[in-house]
């Protein structure tokens, strides 16, 4: 009789156990799907913010035009890859980020626009959002390292082979070309 | 991380429960005080006053402790920067919900996160720190309170707050009680007896309420605040922001005017600092600040939770370190590197290249340089050990 109830209460600890190593790989899963929508969010915050800043912008750069068409055609070129691949995305948002910084750069020699206050709330409105956009990117490799070290690793590792969790792959911070060695002239 | 929630979650309890036993011992020595033989019904009434002051505490304590800290809600028009850089740590630490943002307008420099569990939590910072410190500064302390609420550190510590305000409350109310009956005992000899038990009761509580107020402060280990640290080192990936900022705290010598005992561990740094900051270390609420600096800066590019672990343990002599149940196999992160340091690694590869070395980029940030000979064979990275292929 003792030995049943022993019996029976190790095996309820043990699928008790069972349970919460299932439970928290589908929380890592989540967790990774989650962050991938919250850099999706940002991405989009930016696209919807240009426009407006051009707008402000047109005004005073009148010498400027290449930059300003430079930055709406990243932009164009970003908003319409939609289906496309990991990598096309994250090449055509790098090029957008280029040509802000370009914008931003070339804003200092209007003394008259760094005055304009509509100006200066959309400069930090996109600076928050480029911050937001690598702090999403960085959350979402943290939570796909996690959930990475669970399926690869003991004891969660039996679970996630038998119930098919798949790692995720990481978010490239650079387009590949970017991460080529420099040539270097002496 | 969870194994801080839960003794979190813990400690909460045995606070409630502690005083309950505190308030039934009050109301006892009250009721038989007021009338010989009525202490049941004492006790009954304490646990009434506390059923009600505890859940008031869960349910609002953190608008008590903002509105004792004289803070106002802000809205994102009245300071898009703090907005934004809340918003942005929230981004990095995975809250799903931004908390509450208030100003507290005074000159000193501090800031507190309040609430019971992150979807209902408050951020407060003073006017003089959003005057003082750059964005950067401003992020690793927004990012050390959003810790707080990551760790579920929040709910206890509002919960202490409170409890410690009703301590000192009741003990203000003990000496009242006594001072007022004081001189009327005089001639009723039947109140000799329950005005002595009175008088006990007051003392205790007069003596006690100081002496758990240091208690609770050393309850609340700074071991939450090296956390925290922790934390916004790794939300920011940039320790020397918050290492920074902690200067500029530190060496600020405003005092807050709205800070009582109670709500002292709640903040960044001791609101109620002495000006002999070394003196005050050991039973201070707050690890020392310039120990905390050192720990942020000693860690280098290894910005994860295993990197302030190692420098906490560099830095303090101490053998086990502040994070030992942190998320496992969390790896250094990349940072990026200043210009110099890119211009020297840049001629370095180029050397190894020359002699044809074979470089592998690997996803976790680090560049493998590879001896020729190992070309065509398998290779594991020492930073994150996944296998590559050399060709």
């Amino acid at each position: 009789m003792i030995f049943a109830i022993v019996f029976l209460v190790l095996i309820v600890i043990f699928a008790t156990w069972l349970m919460g190593m299932y439970n928290s790989l589908v929380r890592a899963k989540n967790e990774v799907g989650n962050a991938w929508s919250q850099i999706d969010v940002q991405l989009n915050r930016r696209h919807d913010l240009i426009p407006n800043l051009v707008e402000t912008v047109k005004g005073y750069m009148t010498h400027e035009r290449e930059t300003l068409e430079a930055v709406t055609k990243a932009r164009q070129q970003a908003v319409q890859i939609t289906g496309g691949s990991v990598e096309e995305k994250a090449r055509a948002e790098n090029a957008l980020s280029q040509t802000l910084r370009s914008l931003f750069a070339v804003s200092e020699n209007y003394p008259q626009l760094k005055a304009n206050e509509n100006f200066l709330a959309l400069q930090e409105e996109l600076t928050s959002t480029e911050n937001k956009i690598s702090f999403s990117r960085q959350y979402y490799n943290d939570s796909v390292l996690n959930l990475n070290n669970k399926i690869q690793m003991f004891p969660t590792n039996l679970f996630a082979s038998a119930f098919n969790f798949k790692p995720a792959a990481f978010f490239e911070v650079e387009a590949p070309e970017a991460r080529k060695p420099v040539a270097v002239k002496f | 991380m969870l194994e801080q929630i839960r003794a979190n979650r813990r400690r909460a309890l045995v606070l409630v429960a502690g005083m309950a036993v505190l308030l039934a011992a009050v109301g006892y020595g009250l009721a038989e005080y007021a009338a010989p033989g009525a202490g049941a019904f004492g006790v009954v009434v304490a646990l009434i006053v506390w059923s009600i002051q505890a859940l008031v505490s869960y349910y609002s304590g953190d608008s008590i402790v903002l509105r004792i800290s004289d803070a106002r809600k802000i809205e994102k028009k009245d300071h898009p920067v703090l907005f934004n850089v809340v918003e942005e740590m929230c981004v990095a630490s995975g809250l799903s919900r931004v908390p509450d943002i208030y100003i507290i307008d005074d000159d000193a420099l501090n800031a507190f996160a309040t609430g019971r569990d992150p979807q209902h939590a408050s951020v407060a910072v003073t006017a003089g720190l959003l005057k003082e410190l750059d964005r950067d500064e401003l992020q690793g302390v927004i990012g050390h309170e959003l810790g707080h609420v990551n760790n579920h550190d929040v709910l206890y510590m509002m919960m202490l707050a409170v409890m410690m305000g009703t301590i000192i409350l009741l003990a203000g109310l003990g000496r009242r009680v006594l001072f007022r009956t004081g001189p009327g005992t005089r001639t009723g000899g039947r109140r000799s007896r329950g005005g002595g038990i009175i008088l006990i009761v007051a003392i205790l509580l007069m003596i006690f309420a100081p002496i758990l107020a240091q208690l609770l402060y050393l309850a609340l280990s700074r071991r939450r605040e090296y956390l925290s640290d922790a934390s916004s080192a790794l939300y920011t990936r940039y320790p020397e922001g918050l290492a920074r900022a902690l200067e500029k705290l530190g060496r600020s010598t405003q005092k807050l005017h709205s800070a009582t005992p109670a709500l002292a561990p709640m903040y960044i740094v001791n609101p109620l600092k002495v000006t002999a900051t070394g003196l005050s270390d050991l039973t201070s609420t707050h690890p020392p600040l310039s120990e905390r600096i050192r720990i942020l800066r000693s860690m280098g590019g290894n910005t994860g939770l295993a990197g302030y672990d190692e420098a906490f343990r560099k830095v303090t002599g101490r053998p086990v370190g502040v994070v030992a149940f942190a998320a496992p196999g969390r790896p250094p992160s990349p940072v990026p590197p200043t210009e110099h340091a890119d211009r020297v690694r840049q001629t370095t590869d180029a050397l190894w290249a020359l002699n044809d070395y074979i470089f592998i980029d690997c996803p976790c940030g680090t560049r493998l340089k590879i001896p020729p000979v190992y070309a065509g064979k398998k290779i594991e990275c020492p930073h994150c050990s996944r296998v590559h292929e050399v060709h």
